[in-house]
């Protein structure tokens, strides 16, 4: 790549199976690059896994989206944050992030995680089973990859799984990046007003969920905060179903592909935890949210990033990166991929991790079991992605058995 | 050998305990890393490794 040549995110993606040319040149050449992003502004590009590493393990570099030079991929990412009590968990830095964060983690530890085993193995059969007794070819997106985490998510926080229509949209259109700064704004503010309602309605009566039972927790200790509450649904409720589905639609497409890969943990269903983590580690789906301001110089990979430089950290390139990843086009279920960073890293690394594993893993081995004759009715290269969202997935996923 | 966990630093991602649970734990309180063992021999010593690799707030090191 030639010094004078312009490089721009974000880079589209449209196909599940290939890395976009770019990253793989970005890669090769050298450790950083400068960019142009949306807005006119410019940003460090890390592409390879050793210094995404660095940069999301360094504390001097900051998460806090009220930053100026915040490298947003989406334009108008910035017009949601209207005022600064909104701040959510993933624009703090420390120690007010650690704090946020240990306020919650009780809920997330592995062991509380592997409580919920046996509910979320009953709402998946509950889903295969609907799908079975339903027409064919029948959109798995819609039947499955949405519900599971929706009502998972839906249970554990305590909001109301008949409402999912309308956080969904509204999701949706946070995370597509065509949605006008307007519309983006609109979404938000609502998303925010029905959280709003339920967290009200939660103060009153602090029902046993993860809203009801933080409320009680925080007011104990004198630290409840109702737009704090709001907050904190909202991260987590947005965080915690769209990103899963797309992992069930492509996980399952790339499990469909590669029927030879699949044979192994119908085998040994034993081994599907390791092979969850080489299906994170193929398509990493989130890539705007390991963003980062440098709050000081910091050298890295032989370049220096000045205090208030933007960085954008590429997930999906680092875990492509050959010298960490032998040959890492090929979906390898046995890989042992446990050091991507499809979950980030460092201090931000998602909260939410075990109950994606576990949720994966249940959806895979349960699917393929109780149906083995799946397949998809349209050649994988004809599938409808989401070139156009900050979370890259599928919008339908049509299969038959 | 030795580990060393610094709960100051632990962001309670749990990757520890995922990885061996016979060295690891998590408080169910903050969700921050308790070491159950902190001298594993055998087997136990490259999980540990692996385990301080994997962190991802390098809240775990080794004392050799
Ligand atoms: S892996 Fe690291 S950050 Fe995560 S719980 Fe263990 S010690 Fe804490």
């Amino acid at each position: 790549m030639t010094a004078t040549e312009e490089l721009r995110m974000p880079v589209a993606r449209t196909c599940p199976f290939s890395q976009p040319e770019q990253y793989v040149r970005m890669r090769e050449d050298s450790a950083l690059h400068r960019v142009q992003i949306p807005g006119g502004k410019q940003a460090w590009v890390a592409a390879r896994h050793e210094e995404a590493r660095q940069i999301l393990g360094d504390r001097r570099f900051s998460s806090d989206r009220f930053l100026p030079n915040f490298p947003f991929l989406a334009e108008g990412g910035a017009a949601i944050l209207t005022n600064a009590k909104q701040k959510a968990m993933i624009g703090m830095d420390a120690p007010e992030h650690g704090e946020a964060r240990r306020e919650v983690l009780g809920e997330f530890t592995v062991k509380r995680v592997e409580a919920m085993r046996p509910r979320i193995q009953e709402i998946v059969d509950g889903l295969i089973d609907e799908l079975l007794a339903g027409p064919k070819p029948a959109d798995l997106v819609e039947k499955l990859s949405l519900p599971v985490p929706s009502l998972v998510i839906c249970e554990l926080l305590g909001v109301p799984y008949g409402d999912h229509d309308y956080f969904q949209e509204r999701t949706m259109a946070l995370i597509r990046r065509s949605t006008s700064v307007e519309d983006r704004k609109k979404a938000s503010e609502e998303l925010r007003g029905y959280l709003g309602g339920l967290v009200t309605a939660k103060e009153k009566d602090p029902t046993d969920d993860l809203l009801g039972r933080q409320i009680v927790k925080r007011r104990e200790e004198g630290t409840y905060d109702h737009d704090a509450m709001i907050g904190l649904a909202f991260l987590l409720l947005v965080a915690g179903h769209e990103t899963t589905a797309n992992m069930i639609s492509l996980g399952t497409i790339g499990l469909l592909e590669n029927p030879g890969q699949r044979a192994t943990i119908e085998a040994d269903p034993g081994k599907t935890l390791l092979a969850v983590e080489e299906l994170l580690r193929y398509f990493t789906i989130v890539e705007g949210a390991t963003a980062r301001v440098a709050t000081e110089d910091v050298e890295i990979g032989g370049v220096t990033i000045k205090a208030g430089e933007g960085v954008l950290v590429l997930g999906y390139a680092a875990n492509w990166d050959p010298e960490v990843f032998e040959s890492p086009e090929k979906l390898d279920l046995e890989r042992g991929a446990r050091h991507h960073v499809a979950f980030g890293f460092g201090p931000h690394q998602c909260l939410g991790q075990n109950l994606a594993r576990m949720e994966l893993q249940i959806v895979f081995d349960t699917l393929f079991r109780r149906i083995p004759t799946l397949t998809c009715t349209l050649p994988a290269d004809q599938l409808p992605v989401k070139k156009d969202a900050t979370i890259f997935g599928l919008y339908q996923l049509p299969v038959t058995w | 050998m030795k580990i060393i966990a610094d709960t100051g630093k632990c962001v309670g991602a749990g990757q520890c305990v995922l990885t061996e649970p016979a060295l690891f734990d998590q408080s169910e309180d903050d969700g921050t890393v308790i070491v159950l063992n902190d001298t594993p021999d055998g087997e136990l010593i490259e999980k540990a490794r692996e385990a301080v690799n994997i962190c991802p707030s390098q809240a775990l090191s080794l004392e050799e």
